[in-house]
């Protein structure tokens, strides 16, 4: 294990709410965002994240940097080389064999040694079951604060990093600073923060960092993966259309119209939570709080009522279409338009009238 | 073998509401719950217990009411409660819980023995960070397990455990040693009922009660708000949506035909995207 940072001599807490940062965290700068690659792809939220890290940086006037760990090879090289596109001015590289799979404990002593070694200010991960995972041992480790499921992250006018997360469910929302400890670890959900442009910028400056561990050091071991069968599940978060249906569908028959709207317009398919509960869809399909971010162009939610933790998943879609017999549900609050009927009826007349309507639409294509 | 299952008692958070005009939270009333996920780490435990034999002890920090969670564990199966309570305590973060919690399973194991296992569900519904649970693990240098869906074998003579952890895109099957920490998943086993008798044993059992001094505490500028690195500066309720959602009128036509006129109208590229999107099933 690495040695964890010295324990600041300030008491934290209220009775430091004032900033009197103590002397040995005045050299902690930057901004860093943790890059997740499993089995050589980039997650996402990882590029979401140099988004959000790219403002802070700016508004510090500091540089932003992205952490790369991962196995030798081209995965990890195209994982450096793509930060640079969206936006890192610098890489750190711990690049290992050792480091092929995640796990805990190679991954822990990575970062920390990092950490402690080039000192960033900020240090932002993904709350995907990785980012999790690492950051509540790297935070315990180096004896900071670390926010959890942040939905903003903005600089005050301390310089000091003010992250906003749900609380109580997602009925309220807090504020939480770190003020006398660096560095300042947050973790976003994937599909929280949009996705920021990509620009070709090939260079940018590399430091690599030796791992310091040999496998024989580890205890843990791999002994198989077994990925996914239903490919698409992981997709919902990153799907353009979802159909979703909740309790008011009233029976797992039921919910085969949502799937059939969803294979005609090729988009994924969701639930709200008691649907899950009762076993008739698989638990990867849940939409909110405890279930999955989305953040669609466009939301269609049958007999789903808009509770807060289903409403705080779907916050981000960009048209959301409600249909629910009870013109007073709460989803017709944050709804876009509302369809104010029987969802059971007018599901497979949805199907169809899409159907006819992009069929429409192949032949005027080819007809010109 | 000496297992630890660290439970919280939440409020239930389905029920809270929030007062319209303060923005504070109504807990008046509101029914306290076991929290959901630290019931599927009970049940592993005990399952474990029962192939192995052992102990499986309970432990919550919490205010003095929070003794009801650890009977009705108790009344699940577990054989001994032990509750950490101590106005020192208030206002944790998660840093700073987690350095409570350490010490009390430091205490626990020097008492009832040596501790091989530590299980916390995967995160509570109150607090949602998922963070506690690395944070005890860290603290008492143990190994980490997080997202485990299933234990799936265990050697108390070559102190190894292999688990199935989610991990993103699949599963990871893992071998590590004892002691761990283990984080349980939702739903992955089905939670027992508790017997009448543990029911008539767990109330008349003794919940052991530690203050911060009692467990062993070191620093107790390390607990409470004090030994809390995160500090919250605002609560708010977040700002509504402007105006209510746009009802389609059907006006003669089928609502369907209707609905999508209207989703187009406002949104003219997608009519091409979806063509794109659909044309790819
Ligand atoms: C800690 C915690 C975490 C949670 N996390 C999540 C989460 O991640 N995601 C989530 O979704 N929920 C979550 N919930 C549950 C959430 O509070 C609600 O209970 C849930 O979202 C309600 O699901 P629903 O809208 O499908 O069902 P209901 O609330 O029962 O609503 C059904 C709706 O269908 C309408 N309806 C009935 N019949 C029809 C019909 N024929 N056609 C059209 N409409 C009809 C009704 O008017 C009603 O509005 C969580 C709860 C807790 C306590």
């Amino acid at each position: 294990m690495s040695q964890p940072a010295k324990p600041a001599p300030q008491p934290a807490g209220r009775a430091a709410a004032k900033k009197e940062l103590p002397e040995h965290f005045k050299a902690y700068k930057h901004v860093w965002v943790f890059i997740e690659q499993e089995r050589g792809h980039v997650h996402p939220v990882s590029w979401e994240l140099m988004g959000s890290g790219r403002r802070l940086a700016d508004k510090l006037g500091v540089e932003l940097a992205a952490v790369v760990i991962g196995p030798t090879g081209d995965a990890t090289k195209a994982a450096v080389a793509e930060s640079f596109c969206y936006g890192a001015d610098l890489a750190y590289v711990v690049a290992d064999d050792v480091l092929t799979d995640y796990r805990n404990e190679s991954y822990t002593k990575a970062l920390t040694d990092l950490v402690n070694t080039h000192k960033p200010e900020i240090l932002l991960l993904g709350a995907t079951t990785l980012g999790r995972d690492l950051a509540g041992a790297v935070a315990t480790t180096l004896l900071t604060g670390l926010t959890a499921d942040c939905t903003e992250l903005e600089v005050d006018s301390d310089n000091s990093l003010a992250a906003t997360r749900p609380t109580f469910g997602g009925s309220l929302l807090c504020t939480i600073y770190t003020l006398n400890f660096r560095p300042q670890m947050a973790t976003v959900r994937p599909r929280v923060m949009s996705m920021p442009d990509r620009v070709e910028k090939p260079v940018g400056r590399v430091i690599e960092f030796p791992l310091g561990l040999v496998e024989a050091d580890i205890v843990t071991k791999i002994l198989a993966f077994v990925p996914d069968r239903d490919k698409a599940t992981s997709n919902l978060a990153y799907a353009d259309i979802v159909v979703a249906g909740g309790l008011g569908l009233a029976s797992p028959e039921n919910f085969q119209l949502v799937r059939q709207l969803a294979g005609v317009l090729g988009a994924e398919y969701g639930c709200s939570r008691p649907l899950v509960q009762k076993g008739w869809v698989s638990a990867d399909r849940q939409i909110g709080q405890t279930g999955k971010t989305i953040r669609p162009k466009l939301y269609i939610a049958a007999g789903i009522s808009g509770a807060i933790q289903h409403r705080v998943g779907v916050d981000g879609s960009d048209l959301i279409v409600a249909i629910n017999t009870d013109k007073n549900a709460p989803i017709f609050d944050f709804a876009h338009l509302a369809l104010v009927t029987d969802a059971i009826r007018l599901l497979p007349a949805l199907t169809e009238a899409f159907r006819k309507r992009l069929s429409a639409h192949t032949r005027d294509r080819i007809a010109s | 073998m000496h297992i630890v299952v660290c439970i919280k008692q939440v409020p239930d958070s389905a029920q809270i509401r929030v007062h319209p005009v303060t923005n504070t939270i109504m807990r008046q009333g509101v029914p306290t719950i076991i929290n959901p996920y630290d019931l599927f780490a009970l049940e592993e435990a005990l399952r474990l217990r029962d192939k192995f034999g052992g102990e499986v002890t309970v432990l919550t920090m919490g205010p003095p009411t929070a003794e009801d969670s650890l009977r009705k564990a108790l009344t699940i199966g577990a054989n001994r409660a032990v509750l950490l309570t101590d106005r020192f305590f208030a206002g944790s973060d998660t840093l700073a819980t987690s350095y409570a919690l350490a010490a009390a399973i430091r205490k626990i194991g020097s008492t009832f023995g040596a501790v091989d296992v530590v299980f916390t569900g995967k995160q509570t519904i109150d607090g949602d960070t998922a963070q506690v649970g690395p944070g005890i693990c860290k603290r008492l240098d143990f190994l980490q397990l997080t997202y485990v869906s299933k234990v799936s074998s265990l050697d108390l003579d070559a102190r190894t455990i292999e688990v199935e952890r989610r991990s993103e895109g699949g599963v990871q099957v893992l071998r590590s040693n004892l002691p761990c920490l283990i984080t349980m998943l939702e739903g992955t086993n089905q939670v027992r009922r508790g017997s009448m008798i543990n029911a008539l044993n767990a109330a008349r059992a003794e919940v052991v009660k530690w203050s911060a001094q009692d467990a062993g505490v070191e620093d107790i500028q390390k607990c409470g708000l004090r030994g809390s690195p995160t500090v919250v500066k605002r609560v708010f309720a977040p700002t509504p949506r402007a105006e209510k959602a746009k009802v389609v009128e059907a006006a003669g036509q089928p609502p369907a035909e209707a609905l999508i006129d209207e989703i187009f109208k406002l949104r003219p590229k997608l009519e091409n995207e979806m063509f794109e999107l659909a044309r790819g099933f």
